[in-house]
């Protein structure tokens, strides 16, 4: 791997090239892209990717980066299908292994979990909101990390739970990523908690206590986020210890 | 369910970050931001954004005055800053090549 920093030169777009593809729902599509010269990432961050039709007309979107960093320029994003997008569609129904994708990125220094962290981690996902946080749960065993990190995953219904396999099988590893779901449409049978938005009493019984000071992590469209991040300073966070990044159908983001 | 669809909805500095990279070669998304209105200091990465427009505008979380515009256009890029006091690059917060 290129050891280069990014500091101080201009971000450049790089040709990727799609090498796998694999449906996470109906609606959602995990891409995997080689990309040349990839200086490597840190769990959170996002890259934006840029379609150009043949007359020229191109469209940006950004994705967060669901795999952990790794040395082989590999890149996972995984992609929903908006219904009147003007890229996921493409992304998830049309694209084909051995595509060229144009990338920008890693992009950002803020919304990330690195490694030396050794506090409790925090994690609120709303829907694909997710992504960027199984990079930090990927990251985190990659690295054989000890920081305890709990997941509340907020989700429709139980069908539309992204990664829900290795999800399970990473909690049930010395049960180090604690999971909760909370579903606000549809609940599986018997499932303890109606369907419903996220809560004060849901988010004072799964996350950590605020006494042990973690670090949070909340990433969903914006009316979930500022629900969420409002929620976790009432039972007394700090607000400097909660990062939020917030998406929408606005730029078709994640 | 088209609630959303009469209002923008603001993103935030995070959803700006790659275009402003064209100027910035540091993160700006942990940079640290003084709103010129009211005095606070925030992560850029906190800034509501709104980029349903043609260009990106950026306001204070606090107390939602303009902070930033950035526009492109085919030749040029517009930028004013003015609704800052100083931006603030982290440079202990370098991208770095990540492991």
């Amino acid at each position: 791997m290129a050891g280069a920093a990014l500091f101080g030169r201009r971000m450049m777009w790089r040709v990727g090239t799609v090498v796998a593809l694999q449906d996470e729902t109906a609606t959602a599509r995990t891409i995997t892209l080689k990309v040349p010269d990839w200086p490597g990432h840190i769990a959170g961050q996002h890259v934006d990717v840029r379609l150009t039709a043949s007359d020229g007309y191109s469209a940006v979107r950004s994705y967060s980066i669901a795999s952990a960093p790794n040395s082989e320029g590999r890149v996972e994003l995984t992609v929903e299908r908006l219904p009147n997008g003007e890229v996921s569609p493409y992304l998830t129904q049309e694209v084909a292994i051995g595509d060229p994708l144009e990338v920008r990125g890693p992009i950002g220094g803020w919304f990330v979990w690195r490694s030396e962290q050794t506090e409790p981690v925090q994690l609120i996902a709303g829907g694909s909101g997710i992504v960027p946080l199984m990079a930090m749960i990927r990251s985190r065993a990659a690295v054989g990390s000890a920081a305890t990190f709990r997941l509340l995953y907020s989700v429709r219904e139980p069908g539309a739970v992204w990664y829900r396999d290795e999800l399970q099988a990473l909690s049930d590893q010395n049960r180090s990523v604690a999971l909760t779901y909370a579903y606000t449409r549809v609940a599986p049978k018997g499932w303890p908690r109606a369907p419903s938005r996220i809560d004060a009493a849901l988010i004072a019984q799964t996350t950590w206590p605020s006494n042990l000071c973690p670090t949070c992590y909340v990433c969903g469209p914006t009316s979930f986020v500022e629900r969420a991040a409002g929620l976790l300073t009432t039972i007394g966070n700090s607000p400097d210890k909660i990062r939020t990044e917030r998406f929408g159908p606005t730029g078709d983001r994640k | 369910m088209n609630s959303h669809t009469c209002h923008y909805e603001y993103l935030d500095g995070n959803a700006a970050a790659g275009e402003l990279s064209n100027i910035f070669t540091m993160d700006v998304t942990a940079a640290k931001g003084q709103c010129a209105h009211c005095g606070a200091t925030k992560r850029f990465a906190e800034a509501h954004v709104y980029m349903q427009a043609p260009g990106i505008v950026a306001r204070c979380a606090v107390c939602e005055h303009v902070i930033l515009r950035f526009v492109t256009t085919r030749q040029r890029v517009f930028l004013d800053l003015r609704g800052m006091t100083c931006l603030i690059l982290d440079t202990s917060q370098l991208i770095d090549s990540g492991q």
